[in-house]
């Protein structure tokens, strides 16, 4: 203990405290935002609009909530959101999973072209306009599945979980396949139990930027009102608020007009954002420890 | 007369062993083959539309029937001074974001790894991961909020310290816009991009710092002399391969963030793309803009690549 205490230099104290300000000034910089936004979604809204509102609400209220899932666009925008999140999960770590399967196989004589045709993705683009004409042509406008064929199969995913399955003994699939397994049993018997951690971490990166896409909303889908997701519903929202001003004005007009509950720009914003973001803030700190791996694993590419 | 002969034999017999294998291995290829049917249409037949820009589009009429205009496109192009706009737009903010993204990570990873409480750090990392996960439009809300002349953070602190008299506006000036991209961008990102660094922090032998602290040296010291120069290559990677993207990187950002006061400074290519392709019509135009940026930007994938090579990194391709 006190051989510790002699390494102890003025250094190392300055050191720590830099290193404490710096991150708990990071907390703080990167919770902030968020706090905020949480306390404005539960404070009535007119009264959010004199300012002033940090850390918690002033005029607690749950009207912002109710007015907004109540509304028949929202709801239905939720569940599309959700159901395009599930789905391409889904189908996409599962395809991913298949396809890095067969192209770890050494002995497949097509792997080294399939390979090649998926990495040169990687770098080509063709670019906004042919790809909107593609769609348009496949039918894929005002269409749900525009959501989930397009990007079934990437070549990052693929890349991330084929360097996994390469990383898995071989000898567990030679002994499957000795014992008279065919190669899709062996995939769905042994490599995709044991591709867990790694299918947890690609499950997660889809789902994620399905939640949070809305371009293909936005370029695909905007003329279909029932195929609209909660991202563009906000992406809207914050559209019409960076146009508009005298908001405020506006809101307290309505309120003098004798309805008790007035919802403003801000508060739609803020209640929305909030329920945009809490089921990611709840799901990704579980996955943790996969992901900060799989991200590892996916900077080594090949 | 011997080769011809064993030749003959050989080739057909390669040939027959290729079909032959493959028949072997066709579950392996039905597995496969619906998936790269899949890539091949939705990744490189778009890349047949690029006859788009050599014509003057007109959706309804048949491929043959267009007309043809050569390079028009692309002289028109080179002569929109917007182009030329979008071009220092797009690789100003991507440059900004490079460098701040990167000190800021790296810094942030030297941080990570000095703090010695093991709960106070795993909830710092928890927390800076956050912003990565959360998507533009919402990241976009809040730093409107940050940054709103009525009742925003930003504001409210540099007044009561006295440093401004009157709200400003800061969305509303164009000189700002790229620095603030640059800074919502570290904001986001800053958490997430520390990971490949403190995993490279990880993999330092621990003899190293022994044998430093025998030696004599601070944590500084340990810092400056064993934890960069080890994490030095990943870095030097990091930063060329990054250098590939500078056409390609961002626009949801840009998008969400711009009105009409900032426009010419905010204006990226997809916006580009966007503003003339969707919304005045002009496919052939905007492919064109499309085209420049794919082409251009596998040149400089393939230059930093290259460059990666020669200075002896890991090969990224």
């Amino acid at each position: 203990m006190k051989k510790r205490r002699k390494h102890w230099t003025k250094g190392d104290l300055i050191l720590n405290l830099v290193v404490y300000t710096t991150l708990i000034f990071l907390v703080i910089v990167t919770l902030y935002p968020f706090l905020n936004t949480l306390a404005v979604s539960f404070n009535d809204a007119l009264d959010s609009a004199k300012g002033g509102i940090y850390l918690q609400p002033r005029k607690f209220t749950l009207y912002n909530y109710q007015s907004l899932l109540t509304r028949s666009q929202i709801f239905h925008a939720s569940f599309i959101s959700v159901l395009r999140t599930v789905l391409s999960t889904l189908f996409c770590t599962f395809s991913t999973a298949m396809v890095a399967y067969t192209l770890s196989r050494k002995e497949f004589v097509l792997r080294k072209l399939f390979s090649f045709i998926y990495v040169l993705t990687m770098y080509i683009d063709g670019g906004l306009i042919p790809t909107y004409f593609l769609m348009k042509g496949l039918g894929l406008t005002n269409n749900f599945w525009v959501y989930v064929l397009p990007g079934l199969v990437t070549a990052f995913n693929l890349i991330v979980i084929r360097t996994y399955i390469n990383g898995l003994p071989e000898s567990l699939i030679e002994a499957a396949r000795a014992d008279g397994a065919g190669e899709f049993t062996i995939f769905v018997k042994i490599v995709l139990p044991l591709c867990k951690p790694v299918l947890a971490t690609i499950a997660l990166f889809v789902a994620v930027a399905n939640w949070n896409s809305w371009f293909d909303t936005f370029l695909y889908n905007s003329s279909n009102p029932k195929l609209s997701t909660l991202q563009y519903e906000l992406m809207k929202v914050l559209q019409t608020a960076n146009s508009m001003t005298g908001s405020l004005e506006q809101a307290l007009s309505q309120a003098a007009a004798g309805t008790v509950n007035t919802i403003t720009p801000r508060a739609i914003r803020a209640t929305m954002t909030v329920i945009v973001t809490v089921p990611i803030a709840v799901v990704y700190p579980f996955l943790q420890k996969y992901f900060v791996h799989g991200l590892t694993l996916g900077g080594i590419k090949e | 007369m011997k080769t011809p002969v064993l030749a003959g034999k050989v080739i057909p017999m390669k040939k027959k062993s290729f079909w032959a294998t493959l028949k072997k291995q066709k579950v392996l290829l039905f597995m496969s083959i619906p998936f790269i049917i899949h890539i091949i249409v939705f990744k490189y037949i778009p890349i047949w539309g690029w006859t788009l820009a050599f014509q003057n589009y007109w959706p309804g009429k048949g491929f043959l029937q267009q007309v043809w205009v050569g390079l028009d496109n692309f002289r028109w192009l080179f002569n929109d001074p917007v182009f030329y706009q979008v071009l220092r737009n797009t690789l100003a903010m991507s440059i900004i974001q490079l460098v701040f993204g990167m000190l800021s990570s790296i810094t942030l990873a030297l941080i990570i790894n000095e703090v010695r409480i093991v709960i106070f750090k795993k909830t710092a990392q928890t927390i800076s991961y956050l912003p990565h996960f959360i998507s533009w439009v919402v990241a976009a809300n809040l730093v409107r909020d940050l940054l709103s002349t009525d009742g925003g953070i930003v504001n409210e602190v540099l007044m009561k310290l006295k440093l401004i008299e009157e709200p400003i506006m800061f969305l509303g000036i164009p000189k700002l816009f790229w620095w603030i991209i640059g800074a919502s961008y570290v904001w986001k990102e800053v958490g997430w991009g520390a990971i490949i660094y403190l995993a490279a922090i990880a993999s330092i032998d621990p003899n190293l710092y022994e044998a430093a602290t025998i030696d004599g040296a601070g944590r500084l010291r340990r810092i400056w002399h064993i934890t960069l120069p080890s994490i030095q290559p990943i870095i030097v990677i990091l930063l060329i391969m990054n250098m590939g993207y500078l056409l390609s990187s961002g626009f949801e950002q840009q998008y969400l963030l711009q009105n009409g006061r900032v426009i010419d400074y905010a204006r990226v290519f997809t916006i580009y793309e966007l503003d003339y392709g969707i919304k005045m019509m002009r496919y052939s135009f905007a492919t064109a803009v499309g085209i420049f940026r794919s082409v251009v930007s596998l040149v400089l994938v393939f230059a930093a690549n290259y460059l990666a090579k020669r200075l002896g990194q890991e090969r990224l391709l």
